[in-house]
């Protein structure tokens, strides 16, 4: 299939009412929804399922993010699952059929303070036993791979070098929701838009129902992938789950000649920079510090991450804002995921992973549905249980992800 | 800009102020006497609700004060503001 194929995508899946029943219900058609039912068909063989979407396909964070992906986390297991991740996007096209502008340009983090120097060469090393690629780089070095970065000493955030991932990149996120729908759906899978999920049917503490905008649907299993809604679903089971939903923002540039052949990320000036394909600048910035579900954020947010980015790369300076927006991530106390069982039976949790889940896409679903299948984590996610914020259990990712995914 | 009204310095500028997160959350009385769930529930559980939510502000730019609100997380519209150590007043529901 060439790209000209996939430019009309309406037709890629079919468009079914909701039928009375089935055996897995995910709510959530956005990313992590839909390649959890690509999995729970493909290595499970469960194939009555429904992904129940409030809005539509993939219009939701998927939409939204700055399609970062990358696994150089610092703990063993986040290094595990984010690199499980990987693996999978580097297989990921043929798998699907597909194409996805999958593209692994690398991404630099900078450092930008002596702290950071340290935090990040102790990250490389720590990758690095992890079988996770990743390289120290010195301000020169930040230069050859990105000759526009500012490494110039007397700025604000002077660059004192990055960690470097070369086998990290990007990925077109359309692209990547409709891969996993389009095959979702040959296995006979239903996606079902416009259908929101208004309660969940629990009886002697197991569900066995969801009741949506489009009826009630029996469900022999639920799958929470609603990200930023997660906490409203849950509240339908009577969890409380440690969440907050803020808004995250990103923006576009205008359309411009290559000029940014990798992905940099600074945590310290909070933004993000690639360059998409068609050639718009992507940036992301760090989540606005209030809970948030309005899928807007403010603006002087944009201004700072506008002033950051400008400092990093003065070739921006002509560039013209195209359009920002902000999409609505469920933050976690120590900045990993949930996913896991709860304690109602039959229901699962795929949640929390905050400014950072579209690299985690097909590893997620992966064993998301693995969980959902065998009602038993997948040894990837069973750090990553809700009961870890009791044990004290944590896996402590802020240095890693925090606000810049 | 959103304005934020607080209530000593009246409305000022959003990016004059820092959140504070869910307000009235009080510190045990008696820590040790807590389970691991409830001191788990202290410490990383809050309320995370679509709809209005009584949160924390402090006017860092201004009077330096904390105070509260009561704002609606859906539509980001601030409902009251009220000091601290004062109950949560009823908003009518918009």
């Amino acid at each position: 299939m060439t790209l000209a194929d996939v430019e009309h995508p309406d037709f890629l899946w079919r468009n079914p009412d909701p039928a009375s029943g089935y055996d897995v219900v995910v709510v959530g058609g956005g990313g992590h929804g839909l390649a959890t039912a690509y999995y729970l068909a493909r290595n499970h063989g469960i194939r009555r399922v429904a992904v129940l979407e409030k809005g539509w396909l993939a219009g939701g964070n998927m939409a939204r993010n700055t399609t970062i992906i990358r696994s150089n986390y610092l703990w063993d297991e986040s290094a595990a699952i984010y690199e499980h991740a990987l693996k999978l996007w580097e297989g990921l096209e043929q798998d699907l059929g597909y194409p996805l502008l999958f593209s692994q340009r690398g991404v630099l983090n900078l450092a930008h303070t002596l702290q950071d120097v340290r935090e990040s060469r102790r990250r490389v090393y720590a990758n690095r036993l992890n079988g996770v690629d990743a390289e120290w780089l010195e301000p020169e070095q930040v230069a050859e791979v990105c000759p526009i970065v500012d490494i110039s000493p007397d700025v604000r955030h002077p660059v004192l070098g990055a960690t470097y991932q070369p086998r990290a990149g990007i990925a077109k996120h359309d692209y990547v929701a409709w891969g996993f729908a389009r095959r979702a759906d040959e296995y006979g899978i239903d996606l079902i838009q416009d259908c929101e999920v208004t309660g969940l049917d629990i009886r002697a503490g197991r569900v066995v129902g969801v009741n949506t905008t489009r009826g009630r649907i029996a469900a022999g299993k639920v799958a929470l992938a609603a990200a930023g809604h997660t906490s409203v679903l849950a509240a339908m089971a009577g969890l409380r789950l440690p969440l907050q939903s803020h808004p995250l923002q990103a923006l576009v540039s205008d359309l411009l000649e290559p000029v940014h052949p990798t992905v940099v990320m600074s945590n310290a000036v909070h933004v993000y920079v690639s360059q998409a394909h068609k050639g718009e600048l992507v940036m992301g910035a760090g989540i606005d510090s209030q809970n948030g579900y309005g899928q807007r954020g403010s603006f002087h947010i944009i201004e700072r991450q506008m002033a950051a980015a400008l400092e990093l790369f003065p070739v921006f300076a002509r560039a013209h804002l195209l359009r920002s927006w902000a999409g609505i991530v469920d933050t976690t106390p120590d900045a990993s995921p949930i996913v896991g069982l709860t304690p109602v039976a039959g229901l699962y949790l795929n949640c929390g992973w905050g400014t950072g889940g579209f690299k985690a896409t097909p590893g997620v679903g992966w064993c998301f549905a693995h969980t959902v299948a065998n009602d038993e984590p997948h040894p990837y996610n069973a750090p990553f249980t809700l009961d870890r914020f009791t044990t004290g259990a944590l896996v402590d990712e802020h240095g890693a992800a925090a606000v810049a995914h | 800009m959103q304005l934020i009204p607080c209530p000593w310095c009246g409305p000022r500028e959003e990016a004059e102020y820092h959140y504070g997160g869910q307000a009235h959350i009080a510190y045990p009385d008696d820590p040790q006497g807590l389970t691991d769930q409830e001191w788990a529930q202290y410490v990383f559980f809050r309320d995370n609700p679509k709809g209005p939510f009584a949160e924390r502000w402090m006017h860092s730019a201004g009077c330096r004060r904390w105070f509260n609100a009561v704002r609606d997380t859906a539509t980001h519209r601030l409902l009251t503001v009220y000091r601290s150590g004062e109950p949560r007043p009823e908003v009518p529901t918009p």
